[in-house]
């Protein structure tokens, strides 16, 4: 497949030969220029560049991980998305995607990294584990880090897909017996765009997939290498159940009647107000709901070490080294009272070792009191 | 028995003590509000959510409380520059050898209470002794803590650029979850703080017979008439205080 793309062509000309017509490009160019949060007067550039810009390759690794980034993506809600942009025109490797496997699979995967040197974009889905050599995860033979390292040294900048390849997600929770590792970590010298979430939103990969090639750039990025587009605001503050919060109405349970009326989940251990994603405006699945829609609290997947700040229904998180179920404030409470307790026998042992000087001090002021004049 | 005179000194400026109740009654402030923002009360009501805004409100007291308090603290930097010398920056670092000897004898005398043969009257500090000043000095570095963290959370939510000065504390400690914990647990340390501190006040009030506690009101606290420098022109200076005659001066 990805050896016989070699004719170049524009995105524009991949999409009509794949039999959609102008109106569905349009609508193509309309809709993800909403989802990138760009003003209408940009959707003519983003058309535009999909008309004169010759595709760019993709090459998509899989380590640590469980698809579920990639089924995210390909359930995106437009087709063209999932159809045409990657699966159909890009995409000149991917594990589980193409037709094409073996030693067929290597082939075309080497003969995209010579051929397109420094131009390629390589997608890693899932983390890379460093224990035990990284034996771990290996694929055609050879060790996750090693193909990681030498598909980074041609690719123009790498996308690293959902919260495995960002933050390391389950397999780097305590205590990560296989040391797996974000790619930021093992690759220093490229630019790296940080796309968290278990998975992320499809439209959110899309999204930045348009944004490169319409731009030529990487989108603008946070302080954690995440799109700003998407990762700017908290779950929490686009929650449609936020007026719930502010008005400090609250599920206690999830079966009391405060949830049935809808009310706020954070109580019931919502991360919501910890969490950067775009859930609540983009939605999920076509944008048909989204965790809390469906009653859910949030569990914090696009943050980083989620699964070790548990438990998910809990308002408070752990505290490391004092046991999984204590809470900063059951700590804080013994903790006062101990120094109560000590204040307490310290008050007694000061009056009992400052005696004399207190017994005096007293006798003096009684004393005194008996000259008094009037 | 001997007897002592006891003067009284000015030590604590009027900025000092407007910035000690205000610290306090922010801090009270923040602590209840904050743990009402950690765990809110279970309310079951019928009312409409457009109806009610009590935790909006409650978070509204806990940001602007924090405004108050972390100018408060600022000026207090400022008067550590200008101030007297008991309100110093230099009285909070006790590791000059002076003040690592009154450190150590305040751990030894007023920590495990230890009686001297001798007491010397220069052990007994004017100002903070150097154990209170180092416990100042901690508390400071805990307050940082909270408005680095604390306006690192809030940052995202504000467009001023004084908030967002704390933006990069997110990212740099990972995320919200261990931000807030830290915010959170840091919250534990004042209270801690503040049993001890205020213990201490009263143990020192009931045992030195100094005016521990109204000092932080009126500003004085009585010292011994032997340890201020002889002045001949008596006028300048109050009257001495002797503590047995006290009434005979009204």
């Amino acid at each position: 497949m990805a050896i016989e793309k070699s004719v170049k062509e524009t995105y524009y000309e991949s999409i009509i030969k794949q039999g959609y017509s102008r109106r569905d490009f349009m609508k193509f160019a309309t809709y993800i220029a909403a989802y990138m949060g760009l003003e209408t007067s940009m959707i003519g550039q983003v058309a535009k560049s999909l008309e004169n810009t010759y595709r760019i390759p993709v090459i998509w690794e899989h380590y640590q991980e469980c698809t579920c980034c990639s089924e995210s993506f390909i359930r995106s809600d437009h087709p063209i998305v999932s159809d045409i942009i990657l699966d159909k025109i890009s995409l000149d490797y991917t594990l589980t995607l193409m037709a094409a496997s073996g030693h067929q699979a290597e082939a075309a995967k080497q003969a995209t990294m010579e051929k397109y040197k420094g131009e390629y974009i390589l997608c890693v889905e899932g983390s890379v584990p460093l224990g035990d050599d990284g034996n771990y995860c290996c694929i055609a033979g050879r060790s996750a880090k090693d193909l990681l390292v030498e598909a980074a040294e041609g690719a123009k900048a790498i996308i690293a897909w959902g919260s495995c390849a960002s933050n390391g997600c389950v397999q780097a929770a305590y205590p990560n017996p296989t040391e797996a590792t974000p790619i930021h970590k093992i690759i220093k010298n490229k630019p790296i765009i940080r796309v968290p979430g278990c998975p992320p939103i499809g439209e959110v990969m899309a999204g930045i997939i348009v944004h490169m090639i319409t731009f030529g750039r990487l989108p603008e990025l946070d302080g954690l290498g995440r799109p700003k587009a998407f990762y700017s605001k908290r779950v929490h503050d686009s929650c449609y159940r936020r007026p719930y919060y502010d008005a400090g109405l609250f599920a206690e349970t999830f079966d009391d009647q405060n949830a049935k009326e809808g009310y706020c989940l954070y109580k019931v251990g919502c991360r919501g107000p910890m969490t950067y994603n775009s859930c609540g405006t983009i939605k999920w699945n076509n944008g048909v709901s989204y965790p809390i829609q469906s009653g859910h609290g949030c569990i914090g997947c696009s943050e980083e070490d989620f699964w070790d700040n548990g438990p998910f229904y809990k308002r408070l998180t752990g505290l490391a080294g004092f046991g999984i179920e204590s809470t900063a404030d059951t700590i804080g409470k013994v903790a006062a009272g101990v120094v109560a307790g000590g204040l307490a026998v310290h008050a007694v042992a000061a009056n009992i070792s400052k005696r004399k000087e207190l017994r005096s001090r007293t006798t003096r002021g009684k004393q005194n009191e008996k000259k008094l004049d009037s | 028995m001997e007897t002592r005179k006891f003067r009284r000194v000015y030590v604590w400026e009027l900025p000092v003590r407007v910035f000690h109740w205000i610290n306090a009654f922010s801090i009270t402030i923040l602590a209840i509000t904050g743990f009402i923002i950690a765990d809110p009360p279970a309310i079951m009501s019928n009312a409409e959510a457009s109806d009610s805004y009590w935790f909006g409100t409650v978070r509204f007291i806990h940001f602007a409380t924090a405004y108050v308090f972390f100018f408060n603290m600022i000026l207090r930097v400022y008067w550590s520059f200008v101030g007297n010398k008991f309100s110093s920056w230099r009285a909070f670092w006790p590791f000059s050898k002076k003040m690592w000897r009154n450190f150590l004898h305040v751990i030894k005398v007023d920590v495990f209470l230890a009686n001297e043969k001798k007491p010397d009257i220069r052990d007994i500090s004017i100002g903070h002794n150097s154990v209170a000043a180092f416990s100042y000095a901690i508390l400071f570095v805990l307050a940082l803590v909270q408005v680095f963290t604390g306006f690192g959370l809030y940052s995202a939510t504000s467009s001023w650029w004084l908030p967002n000065l704390f933006s990069w504390v997110v990212p740099f400690l990972g995320g919200d979850f261990i931000v807030r914990t830290i915010h959170h647990t840091s919250t534990w340390l004042f209270i801690l703080f503040t049993l001890i501190h205020v213990y201490l006040v009263f143990y020192h009030d009931w045992l030195e017979g100094r005016g521990e506690v109204s000092s932080m009101f009126g500003g004085y606290k009585f010292v011994c008439d032997e340890r201020l420098k002889k002045i001949e022109e008596e006028e300048e200076i109050e009257e001495p205080v002797d503590e047995e005659e006290l009434e005979t001066l009204e």
